[in-house]
């Protein structure tokens, strides 16, 4: 399949990881932001085939498994009422708020649909005036150009029985909060090519600069992650810091600008909670005030919803890449995909659920 | 009478009785599920707990035990394979089929991975009312043919309309019978190391196709379901070396991957699967890429996993890509006395990864 294939082969692969082997000399810890790129890591067997010196760690780049469990018990209050049709990708119906979760609320009756785009939740919307259509807004600025055009598009289209459960996060705010860690080992970050391909890598310039780290922007690809390890290494290795983008086939230096304009029009810069991290200052997206009247959190009364996390789940240690998934007690004993503690378990970008998946333990 | 003697045997003769401890205790931890989820029947670890420990455990006999496509009965000097499915597709119509042959195709399928002859069929009609009675008819034709096609017999059937709003426009459920041949033995607990994997062709076909227009995540692609009856695939591989035909599954719901598993569990075996060879095809992979599907585990109507002795491999591909549904037929795995229990797969880029048993269906992702 073209475009695949080409970032798939055992051959470039073997010349990449030989290129690694040769240029590493001591012991590096790199970060993949993005869980997609955790779970192309792990399932291809990338992590057991690159040098010993090199240990990946896995960032918080999860949509579903940084949306904090106030958030989770909110949707679940929502999809609960009966004029609700709760709509939302397929991965947060079994994330666990703090006594059920989505598919829960399904299986006793709720009208609990998922939706491959926000935009088909306004066609549910308008096709069903009598109801009341929510849609699940979550991730990073990945999926904030389209949820915010459907907040856009309901509002120009008067579709007032529409609105949006939002909890976007941004990245470069989290980066700071993981260096800022004294706990952190990060030095240097394989950047998430989809995120950077909406806002494109200027951001993280600064970044890069006031921690003297290489930020590599880079794919979701078994090759694209072999070349962007080789890259970051070949940076440390030379004392060099600075953005490089290895997904230039996605990635612009200003991104998308279009996207961008509209994600501006509809959402602001909030402080925003991550599970199992806490509040990071300036790191989410809310609807702006124009908006506000397509807020589900406002239109449904559950803002003082409060919840309860397990107080076994690492994942927030995870997340900053302290702690791997096999290194907590209740990892595949007290914590699966069918009975989670924490989202990461049963997310499909969730570090915890690609070690259960594809056997590391 | 004498005839059925044998078949009591079989099935009283267990030695241990059920374990239903504590007089009628739920087996299944009610604290987790009180309640029936759709990842039960989604053909995962759910359903598989489910069936091990509610079913196998509750109807406990050594035929059951054997947790395979259909049951296989001694009776008298002959042996029977008996298998049963309900069929509950939405839509019921679909690119290249509907619930109807589905509902003939599966069961003759599941009847000739006993490594038997399918001869005759039962159909279970759960009609909605309402249904409109052309689209029965639709159906109904569809089955004749299919089962035509396949040359068995609807030979008895039973019909229930329940009340609108109570069914999904119809269930069918079929129950085949059919008979085994002198020298078959096939048996998921006969996998031993050494043995080779054959696959019959491309996987994922049925699954994304269905999902290509169910409600809410309709796209375009030019796919059919490959639902289709595989007894005459398999009684090809049976005639030419039939001894070395050790296990033979249609990896229907749930996909190659967990069907590996199961027969890796129940042979205590290792799997060790090839990514490189396995047949897909492009729009099957692209859909798959899009929603984050591993094609692994999505389900297929129209192949078969063909476990075999590695002496005769090549001879059984051959036999398979001989096949009008065999004709894209790889070596695409073998079994290892290593990590048993439990199937490997070597990436493209040459990385080894567990494949392992999902809890339930796989769900489209976020991005």
């Amino acid at each position: 399949m073209r475009y695949v294939d080409e970032y798939r082969g055992g051959e470039d692969a073997g010349r990449l990881l030989g290129a690694i082997r040769r240029t590493v000399t001591k012991p590096w810890v790199i970060m993949e932001i993005c869980g997609g790129q955790t779970h192309t890591l792990i399932k291809a067997g990338i992590d057991r085939m690159l040098p010993e010196e090199i240990t990946l760690v896995h960032g918080p780049g999860c949509p579903v498994c940084v949306t904090p469990m106030r958030l989770i018990d909110q949707a679940i209050a929502i999809a609960r009422r009966p004029e609700v049709i709760f709509t939302s990708f397929g991965d947060m119906l079994r994330v666990p708020g703090s006594n059920a979760d989505l598919l829960k609320v399904k299986s006793e009756g709720g009208d609990v649909r998922i939706v491959y785009s926000p935009l088909d939740a306004v066609k549910i919307a308008h096709a069903n005036p009598g109801r009341q259509v929510v849609f699940f807004a979550v991730g990073f600025e990945t999926t904030a150009p389209a949820n915010a055009m459907a907040v856009w598009r309901a509002e120009r289209a008067g579709v007032e029985n529409f609105s949006v459960l939002c909890s976007h996060v941004l990245v470069p705010p989290a980066m700071e909060a993981i260096l800022g860690s004294p706990d952190h080992r990060v030095q240097g970050f394989l950047a998430a090519g989809h995120v950077c391909t909406v806002m494109g890598y200027w951001q993280y310039e600064p970044i890069a600069d006031r921690h003297r780290i290489p930020v590599i922007v880079t794919g979701f690809e078994p090759l694209d992650l072999i070349q962007g390890t080789y890259m970051a290494i070949a940076a440390l290795e030379e004392g060099r810091h600075g953005v490089e983008n290895q997904y230039s086939r996605s990635v612009t230096r200003e991104g998308n600008t279009a996207a961008q304009q509209l994600m501006t029009e509809v959402f602001e810069t909030a402080d925003r909670e991550w599970r199992g991290i806490g509040v990071i200052p300036g790191s989410g997206y809310r609807l702006r005030e124009s908006f506000t009247a397509f807020d589900a959190s406002l239109r449904f009364d559950v803002a003082d919803i409060e919840a309860t996390e397990s107080e076994e789940c690492i994942a927030g240690l995870i997340m900053q890449g302290i702690e791997r998934p096999s290194a907590c007690p209740a990892f595949g004993t007290r914590c699966t995909p069918e009975k989670p503690l924490g989202a990461p378990m049963v997310s499909s970008e969730g570090a915890c659920a690609a070690y259960y998946q594809y056997g590391r333990s | 009478m004498r005839g059925l003697l044998p078949i009591r045997a079989q099935l009283m003769a267990n030695d241990t009785d059920p374990d239903l401890s504590g007089g009628m205790a739920c087996p299944i931890p009610i604290s987790d599920y009180p309640t029936v989820q759709l990842a039960h029947g989604g053909g995962g670890r759910l359903s598989q707990m489910l069936i091990e420990e509610m079913f196998v455990a509750a109807f406990d006999n050594p035929v059951l035990a054997q947790l395979h496509d259909g049951a296989i009965l001694d009776i008298g000097a002959n042996r029977l394979a008996l298998s049963t499915d309900s069929y509950v597709v939405h839509p019921l119509f679909f690119p290249g089929g509907d619930i109807g042959s589905l509902a003939v195709h599966g069961t003759v399928n599941d009847v000739a991975m006993c490594g038997a002859r399918p001869i005759a069929l039962s159909a279970g009609f759960i009609i909605e009312e309402g249904l409109p009675m052309e689209d029965l008819w639709r159906i109904v034709r569809s089955m004749s043919d299919a089962a035509h096609g396949a040359g068995v017999a609807v030979v008895t059937g039973d019909t229930k309309v329940v009340d609108r709003g109570k069914g999904d426009g119809i269930y069918i459920n079929t129950t085949g019978i059919g008979v085994i041949g002198d020298d078959v033995e096939i048996s998921p607990h006969r996998a031993r190391p050494g043995d080779v994997v054959l696959l019959s062709g491309a996987i994922a076909v049925h699954g994304i196709t269905i999902m290509s227009v169910r409600e809410g995540l309709e796209f375009e692609t030019r796919l059919e379901t490959d639902s289709a009856a595989l007894h005459t695939l398999t009684a090809a591989l049976l005639e030419r070396r039939g001894r070395d035909v050790h296990v033979l599954r249609d990896p229907t719901r749930g996909g190659v991957a967990s069907t590996l598993n199961e027969i890796a569990a129940q042979a205590g075996v290792g799997i060790r699967l090839d990514e490189e060879p396995i047949p897909i095809d492009e729009e099957v992979r692209g859909a798959c890429e899009i929603l984050g599907f591993d094609p692994l585990y999505v389900a297929n109507e129209g192949k078969c996993i063909a476990i075999v002795a590695r002496e005769a491999a090549d001879e059984l591909l051959q036999t398979m890509r001989g096949h009008p549904l065999g004709a894209r037929a790889a070596i695409v795995g073998e079994v290892v006395e290593e990590h048993p229990g439990k199937v490997f797969l070597r990436s493209r880029i040459g990385g080894l990864r567990v494949v392992d048993m999902l809890s339930g269906e796989q769900l489209p992702r976020i991005c």
